[in-house]
């Protein structure tokens, strides 16, 4: 890989303000079906050592989204919009070269699935000093070698000196998904993503790896976006929520906001349908009727509005990404019932959930 | 796992009620680990299934849960004999069945079907659903011609499918939708035990609730008994009456579903139960405090 010198460096964290400030976020693909609008204005901020969860369905976007912060989605045919600013440095406009200097040492990204995002014909250890010399030539082989035993131990691989020279498929699913963080920190990133860490993995093992990302994020201060499908993960480790749905997200809000006073059907929805163990069993799960939108076809105004057993005719229109809590600014949702009628609707059985649609 | 594994993998389940409609005593699948240069030599075995015995009633749901490599999938396999089990009985009302021909199987493939994880992998994308859901009824015989249609279209409408799905094919249908026709195509031939295999796992949560409602309203309506495997425990105790718990190939735990999952006896659910996500944050941060207050 031959690197250009660049004459822009990325500035690290220049104090105060957020570390990464999504605005008006839009990712659009030509196929050939038409445009699909994955990502359709988006907008966020990650603060330094926060923890923000995106959860959504199979193309809600989230993912895309996610992608997208470091380039990843660029391609002949997609057509993105919108700014996202790293420590104030705009990404969206930065050349390959460039964007190469923040993925790793500003932004490391790990997957859902951590046999198909390594090398099956490369030892472990060589691949995090590959991801080490790729960013940094000054580093010795050697160094690199002992940099990346400190890694694996530092993410709790067991037997470290030898492990690291062990090949994937000796691994198993958790272990290879804690080498993929290992290799994420080599660098020492400001910024984690993790699109669907865990859902490959045993519950058990899942525990691990979100204990893991929290210990990480506590000690090193690790900003972490966590991309996930799964509520009861998002309740473990998250600090704030972001719920998308065709494209949009429907609402944001701290965790509490989320889990104990949710404002969008939607939401609603996604927690009624969880079958919970902390609680007795309801007879019927509330379940959400029909099936996410395609985004070739979304469906004018509110996308949820097709699903939701509380449409009316103002649905019609595109609400906005609003608080309507005044007591709550940074709590906001787009649905234009009013405070009161959700707080009437989302009681289903004594618990938060979207009602049986009527017929 | 616990200490106590020897008496609880078989003992309380054996003692079945005569009522079964399944029951299955000391099933064992190992699978040889070949090695040699000329002649293959069994140098090891995998024991996918070490001696499990549970018994499953009419109309009742039991629920087998277990992490991957438990042997989840495996039992399922060899209790429909679609595996040859190495040793074991399986008795499918009253009837021994391990062991038997294909040919003497083929009556008994109607009264038990299966349903699978996953609805991409699991139907043939160049057969049109009408052919996918009809084809056994051609084949048992059972119905042809304007009768076979009609029964399709009944059973497309009974899943939450329109008649006029008819003529499509696979990919034409979302995840969830696939796996109703799935769903269609093991209720074809009116059987009276289903084993769903992971029938959830792979789709959305908000279509996860639906296809668990309609397996509930299904059980009700055609009094059908089911197994029903996953690895989500949440899943796993809403639908069913009963819960077996698998590790390594045996089963270290059994009981009524809302006893295993508030009062786990066995040390392998307990550390299973405590790893399960819960979906409310200041109950989840006190368990992990608990966690990290113990090590």
């Amino acid at each position: 890989m031959s690197a250009t010198p660049e004459t822009a460096p990325v500035s690290p964290g220049t104090g105060g303000g957020p570390l990464l400030e999504v605005d008006g976020l839009r990712v659009g693909f030509a196929t050939e079906d038409g445009r699909v609008q994955a990502v359709d204005g988006v907008d966020f901020q990650l603060e330094p050592g926060e923890v923000l969860a995106i959860v959504g369905e199979s193309g809600s976007g989230k993912s895309v989204t996610a992608q997208t912060l470091i380039g990843l989605t660029r391609s002949p045919n997609s057509h993105i919009e919108g700014s996202v600013k790293l420590n104030g440095e705009e990404l969206t406009t930065l050349s390959e070269a460039q964007l190469q200097k923040v993925r790793g040492r500003q932004i490391a990204m790990i997957f859902q699935d951590p046999m198909t995002s390594m090398n099956p014909v490369y030892t472990v250890g060589r691949q995090i000093i590959e991801a080490i010399r790729a960013h940094d030539s000054k580093v010795g082989k050697r160094d690199a070698h002992r940099q990346a035993i400190e890694l694996l131990e530092a993410v709790g691989i067991p037997d470290a000196d030898r492990r690291v020279d062990a090949y994937p498929h000796e691994f198993s699913g958790g272990m290879r998904q804690r080498a993929m963080i290992a290799m994420g920190l080599a660098l020492e990133p400001s910024i984690l993503i993790a699109d669907e860490p865990t859902t490959a993995l045993d519950v058990t093992i899942q525990a691990q790896i979100l204990d893991l990302i929290q210990d990480l994020n506590r000690s090193r201060g690790l900003a972490t976006i966590l991309i996930t499908h799964d509520l009861g993960v998002v309740a473990e480790v998250a600090d704030r929520v972001l719920v998308m749905y065709g494209g949009k997200v429907v609402e944001r809000g701290t965790l509490t906001d989320i889990f104990y006073d949710p404002q969008h059907p939607y939401t609603w929805g996604l927690l009624g349908s969880l079958t919970r163990l902390d609680q007795p069993r309801p007879h019927r799960l509330p379940q959400i009727s029909g099936a996410p939108p395609s985004l070739l076809n979304l469906p004018s105004g509110c996308a949820f509005r097709p699903r939701c057993p509380h449409e009316f005719g103002k649905c019609k229109e595109v609400p906005g990404l609003e608080a309507r809590l005044p007591e709550d600014p940074n709590h906001r949702d787009r649905c234009w019932l009013t405070a009161e009628q959700k707080r009437r609707l989302r009681e289903v059985e004594g618990r938060i959930g979207l009602e049986e649609p009527r017929g | 796992m616990g200490s106590d594994v020897s008496g609880a993998t078989s003992t309380e389940a054996t003692t079945a009620p005569s009522g079964a409609l399944l029951e299955v005593t000391d099933l064992v699948k190992h699978f040889p680990i070949k090695s040699g240069l000329l002649f293959d030599r069994e140098v090891d075995q995998v024991r996918a299934v070490d001696g499990i015995s549970f018994s499953v009633d009419k109309g009742e749901t039991l629920g087998l849960v277990g992490e991957s490599g438990s042997g989840k999938s495996t039992a399922c396999r060899a209790v429909l004999q679609l595996l040859k089990p190495t040793s074991g009985s399986v008795k499918f009302e009253g009837q021994e069945i391990a062991g038997l021909g294909r040919r003497e199987l083929r009556p008994l493939r109607r009264e038990m079907q299966m349903i699978f994880q996953d609805p991409y992998a699991s139907l043939n994308p160049r057969k049109r659903v009408g052919q996918i859901v009809g084809d056994q009824l051609k084949i048992q015989k059972v119905a042809s011609g304007g009768e076979l249609r009609k029964r399709v279209e009944g059973l497309l409408d009974r899943v939450g499918l329109s008649p006029e799905h008819y003529n499509r094919f696979p990919h034409e249908f979302s995840g969830g939708q696939r796996q109703r026709i799935g769903i269609a195509r093991a209720l074809a031939l009116e059987p009276k035990l289903v084993i769903c295999d992971e029938p959830v796992s792979a789709l959305d949560v908000s279509i996860q609730a639906q296809i668990v409602n309609l397996l509930d309203d299904l059980q009700d309506e055609l009094r059908l008994t089911y197994v029903f495997v996953a690895h989500d425990i949440g899943v796993v105790r809403h639908i069913s009456d009963r819960i077996a718990v698998m590790n390594q190939g045996k089963i270290v735990e059994t009981g009524p579903a809302d006893q295993v999952c508030e009062h786990p006896r066995d040390a392998y659910t307990k550390k299973l139960l405590a790893a399960v996500p819960i979906a409310d944050p200041r109950e989840s941060a006190a368990r992990r405090a608990e966690r990290t207050a113990a090590g």
